[in-house]
């Protein structure tokens, strides 16, 4: 039962489901642009978990108490898992994981700017944990509704998770903040590296996010930078109160008009710098994933042959 | 080198329920499979059972012949209950 549909007929057919606010599935037939965007997308944030482990992994042998390691050392594997799904999802579109890894370690492919600024002390952790992965939830939700069935489940999935990772990590801030004026020097420090980086998680401003307009006509992404940058600033104002801690920003106040906070505008020459290659830890970061990965041949070649000789 | 197999994982939630597809990985074999499942997809309790197939093993309806395969169903409306009218005066129906 093989009938040719001509091209026009299919892209009628996913504008209707696209329209409709349905799921595209695997199997159905998409856009050429739509399937490139989303393998860009979901493999772009596929890679931001795996490297993600790298800042926060550097603490793990040095973690000040039992209870934060266990709790670090879950955190670390959620991110392994958080990729592993995202995988999953970026294959469905026909990549094979062995072409994602070699466009992560050769460059071709991007992770999220954050994680090329390195953790300086203990207190970053809880900064992460907080800010990071707060700001990666304000991302996320809205994709919980994106229009590709296998990555809105991903982002169920991580969501469900990211609640930890964020409630831990203020936790370990306010732990600090009850502690000594040092510790509380620590949190404030980092609160101050890491405000900027983190609003920077968002892209850049509207005007010169030139993808943003088609993704959301096709339903992958539910919200602008902007937007979701505004929600971000809006959600953690009252959060730094409670700790105790300033956000390094002379322009963020309440503007009771707009019923939001107005806030300054990050270096974007830096983030561009980061993005193109030269933020502080750009080079370890793919230095490391490709050791890992070349470290590991052998035991993928063992499993393999393993895996023939067990089951001829 | 070749990929590992991909597989396809399926996880009962609790008892009582089916098993339902939460997603896919790779690995060398059925074993390796399991215990990644296990690391994967049940971190936080969300299993009581795991099932792994290789997804090559699946054999799937087509998206393109999508209404003809339904097409018999369609038109089956005698087939739902609410097709029987029945007086609002009849209990426990």
């Amino acid at each position: 039962m093989t009938t040719t549909v001509p091209e026009d007929v299919l892209l009628q057919q996913f504008d209707a489901v696209i329209a409709r606010n349905d799921r595209i599935e695997p199997r159905d037939w998409m856009p050429e642009g739509y399937r490139k965007t989303l393998v860009r997308q979901v493999a772009q944030h596929a890679h931001s978990e795996i490297i993600g482990m790298q800042p926060e992994g550097n603490w793990l042998t040095r973690a000040p108490s039992l209870r934060r390691k266990a709790i670090l050392l879950a955190k670390v594997q959620d991110e392994a898992g958080h990729g592993l799904y995202l995988y999953s999802a970026t294959e469905t579109l026909g990549v094979s994981r062995g072409e994602l890894t070699e466009m992560l370690i050769e460059g071709r492919q991007k992770y999220s700017s954050i994680f090329n600024y390195p953790t300086l002390s203990f207190a970053d952790v809880g900064t992460i944990g907080w800010l990071v992965d707060g700001a990666a939830i304000c991302n996320q939700v809205p994709l919980c509704r994106t229009s590709y069935g296998p990555y809105g489940r991903a982002m169920i999935r991580i969501c469900k998770e990211e609640s930890f990772h964020q409630r831990q990590g203020y936790e370990l801030l306010m732990t600090m903040m009850r502690g000594t004026d040092e510790q509380r020097a620590m949190v404030q420090e980092s609160v101050d590296r890491f405000w900027w980086p983190a609003l920077m998680m968002f892209g850049p401003p509207d005007a010169d996010s030139p993808n943003t307009a088609q993704s959301m006509a096709w339903g992958i992404k539910r919200n602008t930078n902007d937007d979701l940058r505004q929600r971000f600033v809006d959600m953690t104002v009252p959060q730094a109160e409670a700790l105790g801690v300033t956000l390094p920003d002379p322009e963020l106040r309440w503007n009771e008009e707009r019923g939001a906070h107005d806030f300054g505008q990050p270096d974007w020459d830096e983030f561009m710098q980061v993005v193109q290659g030269n933020g502080p830890c750009n080079r370890q970061r793919i230095a490391h994933r490709r050791r890992a990965h070349e470290d590991g041949a052998w035991v993928r070649d063992a499993a393999t042959a393993f895996a023939a000789r067990g089951t001829s | 080198m070749s990929e590992w197999p991909l597989y396809e994982v399926f996880v009962r939630g609790k008892r009582g329920l089916n098993h339902v597809h939460v997603g896919s990985l790779h690995a060398a074999d059925d074993a390796m499979a399991l215990h990644n499942a296990r690391d994967v997809y049940t971190r936080r309790n969300e299993g009581v059972s795991i099932w792994v197939v290789r997804a090559d093993a699946i054999a799937a309806s087509s998206p393109d012949e999508k209404d003809p395969l339904f097409a018999p169903a369609g038109d089956k409306v005698y087939r739902h209950p609410t097709f029987y009218s029945i007086p609002d005066d009849v209990p426990h129906m």
